[in-house]
């Protein structure tokens, strides 16, 4: 019983988590400027966390959730290192 | 799904409850980042998914592996802790390099420039704080 809800309820959080990834990647290809794509980016990058951690739980292994949690750190920095672009035209001062 | 054999009834229903939660808001505020008209709004839409989109899946992670390992599992809290702490920062750079460009280009639907402006030296910093 509980196999089946749990089965059913991840199935539909993988579809839910794959649209709101592909509606995110619509925006980075489509954003008008360059900020809406940095900021398609980082919704994508917390998109594809969450995916990884339902993933964790599909499986009932960790390794997914260090990966999870590496997709995190990498896209702060990624985030942070393109608004700094944006503003001054280069990234390291 | 080896381990879910012997996951009780209501710890079931509470891990896809929170999943189906989390899940369900990361992709409202995907569709807010696709279809709302100006960038500064579109800016305010993906921390939706950050905030309980993060929580939540995070959650349902945690009774998880809590009542299957039938041990107390913390470390997912990381995860949302990391989460929260760094988008208002992400996010707070990228509105300021958005209204740093707006303001070069000349754009008319953005505020002037704090010092540029005609304000007194006293108010500027002011404003500049509270932006």
């Amino acid at each position: 019983m509980s196999v089946t809800i749990l089965y059913y309820a991840l199935t539909a959080a993988h579809v839910i988590l794959s649209i709101a990834m592909a509606l995110a990647l619509l925006r980075m290809i489509r954003g008008p400027r360059a900020q809406d794509r940095v900021l398609g980016l980082d919704t994508l990058y917390v998109n594809s966390m969450l995916l990884l951690l339902t993933f964790g739980i599909g499986s009932g292994r960790t390794i997914y959730f260090e990966a999870a949690l590496i997709i995190g750190l990498l896209g702060f920095v990624a985030t942070v290192a393109l608004a700094k672009f944006l503003m001054r035209g280069e990234v390291i001062e | 799904m080896s381990q879910a054999a012997d996951l009780p009834l209501w710890a079931a229903i509470a891990v896809c409850f929170f999943l189906l939660l989390g899940a369900t808001l990361a992709l409202i505020g995907t569709i807010g980042l696709t279809r709302l008209p100006s960038f500064y709004e579109r800016l305010h839409a993906p921390t939706l998914g950050t905030s309980w989109g993060t929580g939540g899946v995070v959650m349902a992670s945690m009774i998880f592996f809590t009542v299957t390992g039938a041990r107390p599992v913390f470390h997912e809290i990381l995860i949302g802790i990391f989460v929260t702490v760094t988008t208002p920062v992400t996010l707070m750079l990228l509105a300021q390099a958005a209204l740093h460009r707006d303001r070069a280009e000349g754009n008319a639907n953005v505020p002037p420039s704090a010092t540029a402006g005609t304000a007194s030296g006293k108010d500027a910093p002011a404003a500049g704080a509270a932006d």
